[in-house]
């Protein structure tokens, strides 16, 4: 444990020597807060919707925010995280992309007991260092109203699903989204292409026109940033349902509805408990009715009745309780995942490792 | 409505891949053609396609017009080919090492000035119909295709006709085949190579263009996933013909769309296997096209690969 | 081809009465990069400027984010340490004048065989599951780009291009393995392949927060330093790589030289990525394709493919990107403003080659570089 403290007490002798070199007031209540993005901040999609939520809370009374974008998941984020405290004096970081967590988040906040890690996206268990923690949205919920949109609005009966890689987090997004537009016509097909990463503009592109060669009329994403999708998808003439942050400007006629987040409760969360000394929880998760994700206003075209089913669906939402992954339920090679009378509401641990795509996707999951 | 084309959408995916991906490896490949045939290799295109794509998108937003946008990308392209062509005319300096150099200072460049265009939406360029006589939706979709795809393949044309059948032609394949004899010719070896390279920039500037303002149409940092370099390796694919240049670039736009294509019809499996079907295409055709003894066909002698 | 590999023959094969000219040339050798280096920086500051930010506070920042404290030194260490290996990827085929830009591919199968070669000697003690693990990284490494070397000897296939087609096919090959046959069901958003267990895991340099992996790329430039300039072997690549057509007429083995070159080259690589595996990621995955391959080639220009003049400028580069981020946070200049002056100064670093030779004038009219 040798090597730990004397990492803390660097750190401490950083953090105080850095506030006067840099003319920075140091508060007692102070506190600043780091962001680590992925990719670039303004990407129209998932660092944009974290940015925003960074944005949200940016002139809260003794706050401070430091933001780093294009930050690599491996030892690069490791360096970030300690370059903001030990230079910035950061107090809390917020690590926004899923593939920092383990091990990088998991031994920087063992490095840095005193300094608080809240990542996106990651499982954090009793077995995880109590200053770190990870936050996330229930958005699969979020897909499955877009998808009763989509499902109204399709008249060829097929559905289009962009996405990156077969993970979790995807696969739920788009058995969600399926569900949603089987409820409202249980012969509706979902057609996956996977790109293979996470922001590749000629390959959405494609992948957009094939789907669209192939019949379908309206369509999603699950990548990084959602804007060559939702142009080129829009040019062809289909309906989108946006994911991430909302992209109606882009395509104001042609985009129904959309699946968003919107981190600003998080991060305020995090950072009044914070700036008031309170302890931060460490597994925080919420969905529509927690305001962790939120649903796009409807555009011109979507019709009366899917307004209908969509908000009364919604307003079921908001009870608690709902579950888009319920029994009796078949992947598409015709193997049951999930019993009659097993439910799995939104926040259900079981589904944040889903491995199946559902009935009625076209798509396999490696 | 749409047909339902059941296997035939991979091939029609793959003609409109063709149409639609091609162009920016077209552009390269055909600015860098001339540019090798001069005797100079420019690996910095990448670069200058990048710097290309944000300036091509910037130019359309400000002036409200795409097509200034693609002449300002041109001109952009243009003075990182001068840039180049001017520091390789130094003696001692290397010009593969330099074009690896412009490419990481292009990219940085683009990236650091592109930053406030990233969420504006500027102009597009418009799209012509070639398949208005099909009753096809997905026909007609696959041949929509860009102006500027139909200029570059007038370029390659233009180009093989200069090459072959011009005074300009064949001093640009002297300078490039023997410095020496071009020398006691009494031909100006410099000055052909700088307009060379300008030449490869103005055309690698315009690709980027096509990235930003037509297929994909956007800006952003991941606009180019390599077109600029793999364009480069095209060229010597392709044997310095202007013709083939086209006819390499089909193939790999086409190549490029079979991944998703393939997916579309319910081959599900591999696909990064599919993603990397250009290169492995491309690299097989190279080494079946190659020799150890004699020197590659066509290739301009001066050229530092080649030697 | 041959330019950037015409430096002044090492000292080692210098006549005597030619010690003078063989000091004037290493000081040269010394001065030309430094002169450069600072023309680079000062272009660039010139650059800040233009943009309206202070290119003093720059610097500073670069200084404090990357050298100034202990802290940003072992940041900047830490940086390096994938880079040194990666640059040699490039510098051992300069020898030859052959450009190599590759590295990555090598990189991603190296870190992939170490993580697939690893677990299965869990039976085995750590430190012999690590040496197999390294050797499993040097191999999968050595033999991709010494297939770039084969296909160069054998067939006449550019290396440049042939490397380059070979790195996006690793990269294919990595992901598919790492999402697919290979993947951990427990990695659940981040597919990546079974975690190693710790005691095959490469852990810190005592008494610093900077893994092993720093010490071998530094002992592996000064190895390679050494055998070039110290062996036949080295001389022989040195004359290969100055005309590999008179070379062979002399009877040197060109093509064993081209092989042993590339395989070395991609056997660093491969062994950089063994190490991020076993020191950084602790599995493969698409991380793995951070780049580290694409500024090796920098390193090794800025080097002048020199493997012990690595050994600064990866500090040098690993310095800029440590600050990179304290600068993007500090200044609010974009994170590709480190990538603006990467490329200012590889460009001055090349220029200069132009005055080598020029800076101080010899006595003796010498060769120029072939052109």
């Amino acid at each position: 444990m040798l090597p730990m403290n004397r990492r803390r007490f660097l750190a401490t002798t950083a953090a105080l020597s850095a506030a006067p070199l840099f003319g920075r007031p140091a508060f007692a209540a102070s506190l600043t807060a780091g962001f680590v993005y992925v990719g670039p901040r303004d990407d129209y999609g998932y660092n944009q919707s974290h940015a925003e939520g960074a944005a949200a809370i940016k002139d809260m009374e003794g706050l401070t925010i430091v933001e780093e974008e294009n930050v690599a998941e491996s030892d690069a984020a490791v360096k970030t995280m300690e370059s903001m405290i030990q230079l910035d004096g950061a107090g809390l970081i917020f690590p926004t992309s899923f593939g920092y967590y383990n091990p990088f988040v998991v031994d920087t906040a063992k490095s840095y007991e005193d300094v608080q890690f809240r990542h996106c996206g990651g499982l954090w268990t009793d077995e995880d260092p109590k200053n770190a923690g990870s936050y996330f949205g229930y958005i699969g919920t979020a897909q499955y109203i877009c998808g009763i949109i989509a499902g109204h609005m399709t008249k060829t009966k097929r559905l289009g699903f962009v996405a990156a890689k077969p993970i979790p987090q995807v696969l739920l997004n788009i058995n969600a989204y399926t569900l949603g537009a089987k409820s409202v016509d249980p012969e509706i097909t979902t057609q996956v292409i996977f790109t293979g990463d996470w922001a590749m503009p000629v390959k959405e592109a494609e992948a957009v026109n094939a789907l669209v060669d192939q019949g379908a009329d309206v369509l999603t994403c699950h990548v990084d940033s959602p804007k060559v999708f939702v142009q080129t998808a829009a040019g062809r003439g289909a309906y989108v349902t946006g994911y991430h942050t909302s992209q109606a400007k882009l395509s104001p006629e042609k985009y129904l509805t959309g699946a968003e987040w919107h981190w600003a409760t998080v991060y305020k969360m995090f950072a009044e408990k914070a700036l008031a000394g309170e302890e931060l929880p460490n597994f925080v998760r919420g969905g529509l009715a927690e305001d962790f994700v939120k649903i796009s206003d409807y555009g011109p075209a979507v019709t009366e009745e899917a307004k209908k089913q969509a908000d009364a669906v919604k307003a079921e939402v908001m009870k608690g309780g709902f579950a888009v992954i319920k029994g009796p339920l078949k992947d598409n090679k015709g193997n049951e995942v999930v019993a009659a009378g097993t439910k799995y509401p939104e926040t259900a641990i079981e589904l944040e490792s889903m491995d199946y795509l559902v009935e009625g996707v076209i798509g396999s999951t490696s | 409505m749409n047909a339902d084309l059941g296997l035939w959408a991979v091939p029609i995916a793959v003609l409109g891949g063709m149409l639609r991906v091609s162009t920016p490896f077209l552009f390269v490949s055909l600015g860098e053609c001339v540019t090798e045939k001069s005797g100079r290799i420019n690996l910095g295109l990448e670069g200058t396609l990048v710097f290309g794509a944000m300036a091509g998108y910037g130019g359309s937003y400000l002036t409200g017009n795409p097509w200034a946008g693609v002449l300002l990308a041109g001109i952009a392209g243009t003075l990182f080919g001068l840039l180049h062509a001017a520091l390789c005319s130094l003696p001692r300096v290397n010009d593969i090492a330099v074009g690896i150099a412009l490419m990481i200072l292009g990219s940085g460049l683009a990236f650091f000035f592109g930053k406030p265009l990233i969420q504006p939406a500027a102009p597009m360029l418009p799209g012509l119909s070639l398949g208005a006589w099909s009753n096809v939706p997905q026909l007609r979709s696959a041949l929509e295709v860009s102006p500027l795809f139909l200029i570059g393949v007038a370029v390659a044309v233009i180009l093989l006709f200069v090459f072959k059948r011009t005074r300009i032609g064949l001093i640009l394949r002297m300078v490039g085949d023997s410095a020496d004899a071009a020398r006691a010719m009494g031909y100006p070896i410099v000055p052909v190579r700088i307009a060379a390279t300008a030449f490869g920039g103005f055309m690698a500037g315009v690709a980027g263009a096509y990235l930003s303002l037509y297929y994909p149409g956007s800006w952003n940092e991941h606009i180019s996933s390599g077109q600029g370099l793999i364009a480069v390796a095209l060229v010597i694919f392709a044997r310095w013909n202007p013709l083939a240049c086209l006819g390499a670039a089909l193939i790999f736009g086409g190549a490029g769309a079979l991944g998703p294509a393939l997916q579309s019809v319910g081959v599900t499996s591999g696909y990064y296997l599919f993603y990397a079907a250009p290169y492995v295409l491309t690299l097989l055709i190279l080494f079946l096209t190659s020799s150890p003894r004699r020197a590659l066909e066509g290739a301009p002698r001066e050229l530092s690969i080649t030697k | 081809m041959s330019e950037i590999t015409d430096r002044a023959p090492l000292s080692g094969f210098q006549v005597r009465p030619l010690l003078g000219e063989a000091g004037r040339r290493r000081l040269e050798g010394f001065l030309i990069p430094l002169i450069a280096l600072l023309a680079g920086l000062a272009l660039f500051g010139a650059f800040i400027a233009a943009n309206g930010k202070s290119p003093v506070e720059f610097y500073q920042l670069v200084y404090r984010g990357g050298f100034g404290t202990w802290f940003s030194l072992q940041n900047t260490m830490t940086r390096a340490a994938p880079l040194l290996l990666t640059a040699l990827c490039v510098a051992l085929p300069a020898q030859l004048g052959l450009v190599v830009i590759g590295g990555e591919g090598a990189f991603v199968l190296g870190g992939l065989a170490a993580a697939v070669v690893g677990p299965l000697f869990g039976f085995a003690p750590g430190s012999l599951a690590i040496l197999t693990m390294a050797l499993a990284g040097i191999c999968a490494g050595g033999v991709w780009i010494g297939l770039v070397g084969a296909m160069r000897h054998y067939r006449g296939i550019n290396e440049t291009i042939s490397s380059l087609l070979m790195a996006y096919i690793a990269i294919a090959l990595m992901n598919h393995f790492v999402e697919g046959p290979l993947k951990d069901p427990a990695s659940l958003n981040k597919p990546s392949t079974v975690p190693l267990p710790d005691p095959m895991r490469v852990g810190e340099i005592p008494g610093m927060d900077v893994h092993w992996g720093f010490a071998v790329g530094i002992l592996a430039c000064l190895a390679a330093g050494f055998v070039l300039s110290r062996t036949t072997f080295g001389f022989a690549a040195r004359i290969a790589g100055g005309n590999a057509r008179a070379a062979a007429v002399q009877g040197l083995p060109v093509g064993r030289l081209i092989l042993a070159f590339t395989a070395a080259a991609g056997a660093a690589a491969g062994l950089a990525g063994m190490i991020q595996v076993a020191a950084v990621q602790g599995s493969a995955n698409a991380s793995l394709a951070a780049g580290y391959g694409y500024t090796g080639i920098l390193i090794a220009f800025l080097a002048r493919q020199n493997p012990v003049a690595i050994i600064p400028m990866a500090l040098l580069i690993g310095g800029i990107d440590a600050a990179g981020g304290f600068i993007q946070r500090r200044m609010d200049l974009p994170d590709a403003t480190v990538l603006v002056l990467q490329g200012i100064l590889f460009v001055a670093i090349l220029v200069s080659e132009t005055l080598s030779g020029r800076l101080l004038p010899s006595r003796n009219a010498k060769a120029g570089g072939a052109s």
